[in-house]
């Protein structure tokens, strides 16, 4: 293995495929076109699937088809596809489907700015479909985690049978960075290990595809375990999507998605994550040099939030400083979870200009002196 | 050697009986002739999925005793795309109605057609949304009351899902009627044998909001009505035509790329 430079979106379709990825449909949109190139360029010679769809929903829906075929299928979009995407992912939601979907943030809403960077897809991944659902939602902020992210991203969606949604930015697509990336492996067939037949379909059970022993029923009704409409009130869809919820609530590798950097003595720190979070970090090393107790929470996790840590840094610090690409939003769950613990400042915009670390630094600056005062 | 009913059986899930469709509905004879056809063609209720979108035809993959895939509205193609490409072993049906297949899903419709993907579409052609209660469809009739074109009727002209499906791509193209019941499961076995994308269009009565909107009354007095609104191709003084369109033998779509899921490759 040698370094090389690679771009955010090929070091996601290395993750993908290292993940076990065999199956992609998508829709060329920028910033996240390279993603369905690549895709085309590697998946059939490895003996997987790649297909340019009609739109967003039919790539969406494609992915979902291909996952009940057994496939570890995924798609890759930017804002306006994902707002189309959403139907679809409510639904791989609720037929407990395993999938993973990139969303390349780009300025919004609308077309916005088409090739600038943003962090305003937050609250629409957790909550942009109808309907109460699991939802995991992962974010990167090197070209390297880029390709860990999305790899386990296929990890997560197996364990907890529900669509993954993994955040980038327009920056950490595009960027290129030398990594060493781990040579692929062998393409195997990599059967789902729950088609013994004598499981239910639905519930806390392995995923099982068509094409086992015997037939199986898939729907977007609310559905029992063993997968058959039952539509009348108080039916199993509420149970089933409460033990998903608690599921993800308690895997360790969603709760522990935090990093800290600098936090131990901190006397105020920020939270970021993606493009921000590297220049946070910056930040917090200047003011660090300048002699300031600063420090740096970087979520790798956005959904389910990391609470444990955001409670734990609020019981220490004077003051947390939320960082976005956007107009305030993971801003207001990380203040719901602080509860008044500590002062919780925030600091965005959505120009398609990236916060500068010298931005960081002087707004944590202003919130020490101001909770000092 | 089974009778042939029982064989039919196979492909049916009797113990749902009856349907949820509104007494007289043409679904049901729909359903029969899809059961008819697959238990001709012989594959194993396992290696066989039924792919519904949204609306009285989305319901259909229940009363088969196959896999089923109820969807989203209009997108049905789309996931049988996935579907039968990530397993192109199993055998793919779509059912859908004339709102899902050629309003929200036309996108979907006119694209799996270009694409020549190998599914069968049996479009269920009943000119009216039933599911949520009568209103105007792509193929309502110029001139059809329903509950959003009342007084002197729809004043769209409406769309001829056999024609825009030839002019998409399509290689199977067929169109019969629920009265036509010797000759439905012939086409829609002929669609599921065809390689590439088949589509069926079959005119199905809607009793309960298309007639008695139009005043064509009761199903029996619809199934009257059906055949004397068809005619053969060559007839010209009636509405809908029957008969095959189209039966090309083109690559499917897969064919030429040679692309082919590592799992049918093991």
């Amino acid at each position: 293995m040698a370094l090389r430079m690679v771009m955010g979106n090929e070091a996601a379709v290395q993750g993908a495929l290292a993940g076990g990825c065999d199956f992609y449909a998508g829709y060329p949109i920028t910033p996240a076109t390279e993603i369905l190139e690549e895709m085309g360029r590697r998946l059939p010679p490895r003996g997987g699937v790649f297909l340019q769809m009609e739109d967003e929903l039919a790539a969406m829906a494609a992915v979902v088809g291909a996952a009940w075929g057994g496939a570890r299928a995924m798609t890759a979009t930017s804002g306006p596809g994902f707002s189309l995407m959403q139907e679809h992912i409510g639904y791989a939601a609720i037929t407990q489907t395993p999938c993973v979907v990139i969303d390349v943030q780009r300025g919004g809403p609308s077309t916005g700015l088409p090739t600038l960077p943003a962090q305003g897809d937050v609250m629409q991944a957790r909550y942009g479909t109808h309907g109460d659902r699991p939802a995991i939602v992962l974010t990167a902020s090197s070209v390297r985690e880029a390709y860990t992210t999305t790899r386990k991203a296929f990890q997560l969606a197996e364990r907890h049978r529900t669509p993954v949604v993994v955040l980038l930015d327009a920056v950490i697509a595009h960027m290129r960075e030398p990594v060493e990336l781990p040579p692929l492996p062998e393409p195997a067939l990599n059967p789902w290990p729950g088609s013994s037949g004598t499981e239910p379909p639905f519930g806390a059970h392995p995923f099982t595809p068509f094409g086992g022993p015997s037939p199986i029923v898939v729907t977007g009704l609310s559905h029992g375990e063993d997968g058959w409409p039952r539509t009348g009130a108080g039916q199993a869809t509420e149970r089933m999507l409460k033990d998903a919820i608690a599921g993800i609530a308690e895997d360790p590798s969603l709760t522990q998605g935090v990093e800290r950097y600098c936090m131990d003595d901190a006397t105020v720190a920020v939270v970021a994550y993606g493009i921000t979070a590297r220049a946070a970090h910056a930040a917090v090393e200047t003011l660090r040099a300048e002699g300031e107790r600063a420090g740096l929470l970087k979520l790798d996790v956005l959904w389910p939030l990391p609470e444990a840590a955001l409670l734990e840094a609020a019981e220490q610090v004077d003051g947390l400083l939320v960082v976005e690409m956007n107009l305030g939003q993971l801003v207001m769950p990380v203040r719901a979870v602080v509860g008044g613990r500590t002062h919780v400042a925030h600091l965005g915009r959505a120009d398609g200009l990236l916060l500068s670390p010298d931005v960081i630094a002087r707004r944590l600056q202003a919130l020490t002196a101001s909770v000092r005062s | 050697m089974p009778r042939f009913g029982e064989s039919v059986d196979r492909y049916l899930r009797r113990e749902l009986l009856p349907t949820v469709w509104c007494p007289g509905c043409g679904n049901g004879s729909i359903v029969q002739a899809l059961a008819m056809a697959l238990a001709r063609i012989g594959r194993e209720p396992e290696d066989v999925v039924v792919v519904g979108g949204i609306g009285c035809s989305g319901r259909t993959p229940f009363y088969l005793a196959t896999n089923a895939l109820h969807t989203t509205h209009g997108r049905a193609l789309a996931f049988a795309t996935g579907l039968k490409l990530a397993r192109p072993d199993l055998e793919v049906v779509v059912t859908s109605g004339d709102g899902d297949s050629l309003a929200i899903g036309g996108n979907h419709f006119i694209h799996a057609a270009r694409r020549n993907l190998d599914v069968t579409l049996l479009l269920f052609n009943n000119a009216i949304y039933g599911m949520t209660g009568g209103q105007a469809a792509p193929t309502t009739p110029t001139g059809s009351r329903t509950s959003t074109s009342p007084g002197s009727g729809s004043t769209e002209r409406s769309f001829d899902a056999v024609e825009l499906a030839m002019a998409a791509g399509a290689t199977f193209v067929a169109r019969t009627t629920t009265f036509d019941v010797q000759e439905m499961p012939l086409y829609i076995e002929r669609a599921i044998r065809h390689r590439g994308f088949s589509m069926v269009e079959i005119i199905t009565q809607c009793p309960t909001y298309y007639g008695r909107l139009n005043r064509l009354g009761e199903a029996p007095a619809m199934l009257v009505w059906e055949r004397d609104m068809t005619g053969e191709p060559s007839d010209d003084q009636h509405g809908w035509k029957t008969g095959v369109f189209r039966d090309d033998d083109l690559p499917a779509y897969g064919d030429l790329t040679g692309q082919n899921s590592v799992r049918t490759r093991a």
